[in-house]
């Protein structure tokens, strides 16, 4: 096994999975000005429903499509029974993400169990594939493909339709789109629940990789914080790089300075925070 | 003043019938008649809770079996739930000692929990039947009320390590543990032993505890003839998947410590995933005792799962507390005669077979190595080797062990003489 190159491609595919995880986070950052801290707990929960699927017979893309749209169902009750309430009061709001985020975690201890779980990876996947005559587990290179077909699909809803449109509108001046006419509150929920089913979406493409396990979603969110704040709010390119400069930062850095495993990971967003608040890609919010 | 069970009874059948009960008659009935409280602190919510709540049935087991009466004397099991904190297991604790003023404590869970605590407890004098492996709790620094029926960190390491150079013939080994203390007196008790015996660590890595991805730390390993893993929780059902995915698999073999392949987490693993690991515990779920079978049976029947190290330890822990008890004639007022009858327990059937405890109060009995087959389709842990008598020293003078510095990250261990 060649190291450095089997080093980095899985930065890649590593960058891949934490972008389905924080694409969502970024944009409910930008747009809604509240850092979602129950965003670790949509990829927990979308995986442990996955597992539920899974054992109920779904074949495996079946399980992940039903569990994001169930999870989008959640971050959509959730923005308009508890979030929408205290509008305008983003401690309030973040201090009720935190809340759910202990009621989701000691939910599913209560329902999964706290056994890890391990879920198989798609058999037609489950081989290897030769990247530049290192083999490489195929599914990793998979989740690159479908992180890629997310970026795209996501690019083209923001940049090129009219909803897209309001989003960014919304993100880059939120009273003045209010002005205009656009309805921001409805967006909210749009965005929220987008969010809430990608992360539930990553949560189960990502399971055959890091298995379910409680404390999952207490592992992913510092993570996809880093990658949005490196990225810079709202904005899907910056949640793109940042995902694959974390990527890249996890892998070398833990092998290069182990003992300082953390502090590869943080110190860069420290930077970033010092030196150009807004995020590499971000816009300054007026 | 000294009350018998006899004068009890007779008072207490006494005040029944509804004679007139004198002033002293009275009191001392209601203090026999007052049930024992064992405090248990343990772990029932957040990412630890897997274990935990395993240690809880393991007492709770026990005590149903009995009908919460040992040795003559009313049972209360008041449950308290840390966290998994250091902090959380300090309230709990205050609360179980100051509060209900319970006899006994169970637990904690991890290690450090029970080091944020030790001296509180000893400041309490308070009997403590601990489940972490922190060495240096019956060592260096003994806590004189602690008991410990599961094992220090590196205690199931060394037959491992003997196991890994006599029948394996390995010579070169990686080390991979979680970056924490436990991982530390794995690592050092393994390399004290494989080292003593000719083999060789090679390379020592220090994953975080919270590892979404292995993959840093598989690409490291590189050559030896085998690779030795202590992850804790969740860790070895991500690490196992993941050396299979990489194809590391058939390329060196795999040993793990006790919580590396636990009977109660085999389920989780993918079966090709893990076949083959060699592991080491001081309980086996397919050991054959008689007191083994009866608890297996009724872990399955009240809570249709499988029991691992941790539920037998509790459950040994209700098995101390009742020797212990018969011992003193169901008198808990005196701390030390009663921490006394709880270190010179020594029973010849337990879940893990015979046992009795060193003067530091830590448990000698026996290690299992297993390997991991699969049978009817399921994973089962096969023993291949047990060693008896396996004590915290080793077979090390323990004078001389005791004067060495404690394990470390990265500093090799002192090579000891064994008298094996």
């Amino acid at each position: 096994m060649n190291l450095w190159l089997v080093l980095t491609i899985n930065s890649i595919a590593m960058g891949g999975l934490l972008f389905l995880l924080a694409c969502g986070l970024s944009l409910i950052f930008g747009l809604m000005r509240i850092p979602n801290l129950m965003h670790g707990s949509f990829f927990m929960l979308g995986a442990y429903l996955g597992v539920t699927f899974l054992r109920l017979g779904l074949r495996f893309w079946f399980a992940a499509v039903v569990a994001a749209i169930v999870l989008a169902a959640i971050g959509f009750g959730i923005e308009r029974l508890l979030l929408r309430r205290l509008s305008g009061q983003a401690l309030a709001q973040v201090l009720i993400t935190l809340g759910l985020s202990l009621i989701v975690a000691d939910s599913c201890l209560l329902g999964w169990g706290g056994d890890p779980i391990s879920v198989n990876t798609p058999p037609a996947l489950s081989g290897f594939t030769a990247v530049f005559g290192a083999p490489f587990p195929t599914y990793r290179l998979v989740v690159v493909l479908i992180a890629v077909f997310v970026a795209i699909a996501l690019w083209v809803m923001i940049d090129r339709t009219r909803l897209g449109a309001m989003i960014r509108a919304g993100v880059d001046d939120p009273a003045m789109a209010r002005v205009v006419g656009i309805p921001v509150p409805r967006l909210f929920s749009v965005v929220f629940s987008l969010g809430a089913g990608l992360a539930g979406f990553g949560g189960i493409i990502g399971a055959p990789i890091l298995s379910v396990y409680p404390g999952l979603d207490n592992d992913m969110l510092p993570l996809s914080l880093i990658v949005v704040i490196l990225g810079g709010t709202g904005s899907l390119l910056g949640a793109f790089v940042g995902s694959f400069v974390i990527g890249f930062l996890y892998n070398f850095g833990q092998v290069m300075f182990p003992a300082l495993a953390y502090v590869i990971l943080f110190l860069p967003m420290l930077v970033v925070l010092v030196l150009r608040p807004q995020g590499l890609f971000g816009t300054l919010a007026s | 003043m000294r009350i018998t069970r006899k004068t009890a009874v007779k008072t207490f059948a006494a005040a029944a019938a509804g004679t007139a009960a004198q002033a002293l008659g009275f009191s001392i009935a209601r203090a026999q008649a007052e049930p024992i409280k064992i405090g248990l602190l343990t772990i029932l919510t957040g990412p630890l809770a897997f274990g935990g709540i395993q240690c809880r049935q393991g007492i709770e087991l026990f005590l149903k079996e009995k009908n919460y009466t040992l040795a003559g004397r009313k049972i209360e099991l008041l449950v308290a739930d840390t966290g998994g904190n250091p902090a959380g297991a300090k309230t709990k604790a205050q609360e179980l000692i100051e509060r209900d003023r319970v006899d006994f404590i169970i637990g904690p869970f991890a290690a450090f929990e029970i080091l944020a605590i030790s001296d509180y407890l000893i400041q309490h004098k308070m009997p403590t039947m601990a489940m972490a492996g922190a060495i240096d709790l019956t060592a260096r620094t003994p806590n004189p009320f602690l008991i410990r029926a599961s094992a220090t960190s590196a205690q199931a390491m060394y037959p491992l390590a003997d196991y890994a150079a006599k029948v394996m013939k390995l010579k070169n080994v990686t080390t991979i543990c979680d970056d924490f203390a436990f991982g530390y007196e794995q690592v050092g008790g393994f390399q004290q032993v494989f080292a003593g015996d000719g083999g060789r660590v090679i390379k020592k890595l220090w994953s975080p505890l919270a590892t979404p991805d292995y993959t840093p730390y598989l690409v490291q390993i590189q050559g030896g003839d085998g690779v030795v893993q202590g992850l804790t929780g969740s860790n070895p059902v991500k690490f196992m998947q993941q050396y299979a995915s990489y194809g590391l698999k058939g390329k060196y073999p795999v040993l793990g410590g006790e919580t590396a392949a636990d009977d109660a987490l085999l389920k989780s693993f993918t079966a090709e995933d893990a076949v083959g690991m060699i592991n080491s515990c001081p309980y086996s779920l397919t050991y054959n005792s008689p007191s083994n079978k009866r608890f297996v049976a009724a872990m399955q029947r009240t809570y249709d799962d499988v029991p691992g190290l941790n539920a037998a330890t509790y459950y040994i822990y209700g098995m101390c507390v009742e020797e212990a008890l018969k011992k003193t004639g169901g008198r808990v007022d005196d701390k030390t005669a009663l921490v006394k009858a709880l270190r010179s327990v020594s029973l010849a059937d337990s879940p893990r077979g015979p046992f009795h405890f060193d003067e530091y109060g830590n448990i000698v009995g026996n290690i299992f190595i297993r390997r991991i087959d699969r049978v009817n389709g399921k994973l089962v842990n096969t023993i291949v080797k047990t060693y008896p008598n396996v004590s915290q020293f080793w077979t090390f003078d323990p004078k001389q062990y005791l004067a060495t510095p404690p394990y470390t990250r990265d500093a090799n261990p002192p090579i000891l003489a064994q008298h094996g």
